[in-house]
């Protein structure tokens, strides 16, 4: 059984923060093809703010509520965006998810985990199939919540979400896009990575490492 | 490579343009304490008026704030390059220009700035200002008629945030300027043509990739893809190209009446701004449409994309007293 507390979830947006860093480009490129070519650059300014801004608390007098919420709300500042009002969302739903808690044990972390997928799908009003981020959300916290039902631990169920988000991304190569900015593109939209699943992807796996490594 | 830009730092270019715009405008604009984001029109904004803030990511200069002012919009929301503004900005600019008789929210129908100015009307609802929203959705090109609430808004903005903004002045009701807001989209039709794409300021790369001999035909203000990838024609052939899917669908009548916008995407010059203007002034008078006022410029642009736009605004006798209504903003008077 892992015990995630407050130190372990500000050390989680610094690894976010550099993962997407390491990707803006890759974002960016992937955006330019079907949208606007900003997605790396939000995702990059987002989770910057959001780890700056959980650096300055108290990690010893905060808890993971009030923690999550300053990651929400500075994120949402630096960003707008569609990014900021969906990774705000999640977060917020995730801190609502803990709260009360003063560490997160194995199925605490997969019900914020999951609280987070359904606050990105609330605030976007997307459904599986539309390409959007919601196509890794989606899958990665059924397939979390799943492996952890079934007896394994937060290691595997991370890796399982890690996963299920990488084939969601993949899958969108094939989904006409019918949400964002993408939707106006139609069929043109067949054949690349929705950027918004492929940021996902990387957000998860960044998260995978920092709370089970 | 990187495409050249005269900026100092990618992070900081919007920041460091509203430094040089309130420094240029100091008698029109202002910016709220301890919210720089938040720009209002030190001239317009009154008790008993209904407020009107606009708003968007920047990049599409003089869109939006180049628009506040006196007998237009009362504030614009800025964001990030080609990124809807957060809701603190937002809800900032709505407290600061509300007069007690509502607050209209005003901007293109992208799905960023929809979430964004959401949450800042139900934060602005707890504050007791009842916000109403009226989205633009000009873009012929990004959806079929029938689905005309999923267009993206574009240059045409002008000119239904023009008539907007005179209901609010001439202290209409609020369902009266939400009327005519709706209206003047209604009445609004856009198609763009881009020839050479943009670089945002952080990456300072190539937002899309087109031949030096191609155009693309309803291409979004942001790069979006457009509805077709063609060799380059002449000025006549693209005008009428554009023109026939507008006047496809606004369906003008002989003795009817229209507004122009012909604007630059951004580093497109007048010279091929007019001579297209040309072309739409030979098209409407060979049937009957009769131009009551155009505009050519750079009213709503993509940083340094080339291309243009052709807006039409198709005026009855109310949307006629809007257009006509004076305004003195920071980078648009008229009247």
């Amino acid at each position: 059984m892992t015990t995630i507390d407050t130190v372990r979830l500000v050390a989680m947006f610094a690894t976010i923060a550099t993962a997407m860093s390491a990707d803006r480009d890759r974002l960016c490129a992937l955006d330019g093809v079907i949208g606007d070519a900003d997605h790396g650059i939000a995702m990059e300014l987002g989770f910057s703010a959001a780890r700056d801004a959980v650096a300055a608390l108290d990690a010893g007098a905060t808890d993971p509520t009030t923690l999550l919420n300053t990651a929400a709300k500075s994120f949402l500042n630096a960003v707008g965006a569609s990014s900021g009002p969906l990774y705000a969302t999640a977060f917020m739903r995730g801190a609502a998810a803990v709260k009360g808690k003063t560490t997160l044990d194995d199925a605490d972390v997969v019900a914020l985990f999951q609280a987070m997928a359904k606050g990105i799908q609330d605030r976007g009003k997307a459904e599986p199939g539309e390409k959007t981020m919601i196509d890794a959300w989606a899958p990665a916290a059924q397939a979390a919540g799943e492996a952890l039902a079934s007896g394994k631990g937060l290691a595997n169920s991370l890796e399982a979400a890690v996963q299920a988000a990488k084939a969601g991304a993949e899958a969108t190569k094939t989904m006409v896009a019918t949400k964002g900015r993408a939707s106006r593109l139609g069929e043109r939209s067949l054949g690349h990575m929705d950027p918004g699943a492929a940021s996902a992807v990387t957000v998860i796996e960044a998260m995978r490492i920092a709370l089970t490594d | 490579m990187q495409t050249k830009k005269i900026i100092n730092d990618g992070n900081r270019a919007v920041d460091e343009m509203l430094e040089g715009i309130l420094a240029a405008h100091p008698r029109h604009l202002r910016s709220v304490d301890g919210s720089p984001r938040s720009i209002i029109a030190r001239d317009g904004p009154r008790q008993g008026k209904v407020g009107l803030v606009i708003g968007g990511g920047s990049g599409h200069e003089p869109s939006f704030l180049g628009f506040v002012g006196k007998g237009l919009a009362d504030a614009a929301a800025i964001g990030n390059v080609f990124a809807s503004p957060p809701p603190d900005p937002i809800l900032e600019c709505a407290k600061a220009v509300s007069g007690g008789a509502g607050v209209l929210f005003m901007y293109g129908n992208y799905a960023g700035d929809v979430m964004n100015f959401d949450m800042a009307a139900e934060m602005a609802a707890m504050d007791d200002i009842e916000v109403r929203t009226v989205l633009s959705t000009d873009d012929v090109a990004s959806a079929p008629i029938g689905d005309r609430h999923k267009r993206r808004g574009v240059a045409g903005n002008f000119f239904i945030f023009k008539a907007a903004g005179a209901a609010c002045d001439r202290m209409l009701s609020f369902d009266e300027c939400e009327r005519i807001a709706r209206k003047a989209n209604d009445h609004t039709f856009t198609m763009g043509v881009a020839l050479s794409p943009c670089s945002l300021p952080q990456t300072r790369r190539p937002n899309f990739e087109i031949g030096p001999d191609e155009m693309e035909i309803g291409m979004g203000i942001h790069g979006e893809p457009g509805i077709a990838r063609e060799k380059l024609k002449t000025a006549d052939e693209i005008t009428d190209e554009m023109l026939d899917s507008i006047l496809d669908e606004m369906a003008p009548t002989r003795g009817d009446k229209v507004a122009v916008l012909v604007n630059s995407l951004g580093s497109t010059p007048l010279m091929e701004l007019y001579i297209m203007n040309r072309r739409v002034k030979q098209r409407l008078d060979e049937i009957g449409v009769s131009i009551h006022a155009t505009w050519v410029g750079n009213y709503c642009t993509s940083l340094e994309m080339a291309g243009a736009s052709i807006s039409l605004h198709r005026l009855d006798g109310e949307l006629q007293t809007m257009l006509d209504h004076p305004c003195d903003c920071a980078m648009f008077r008229a009247g």
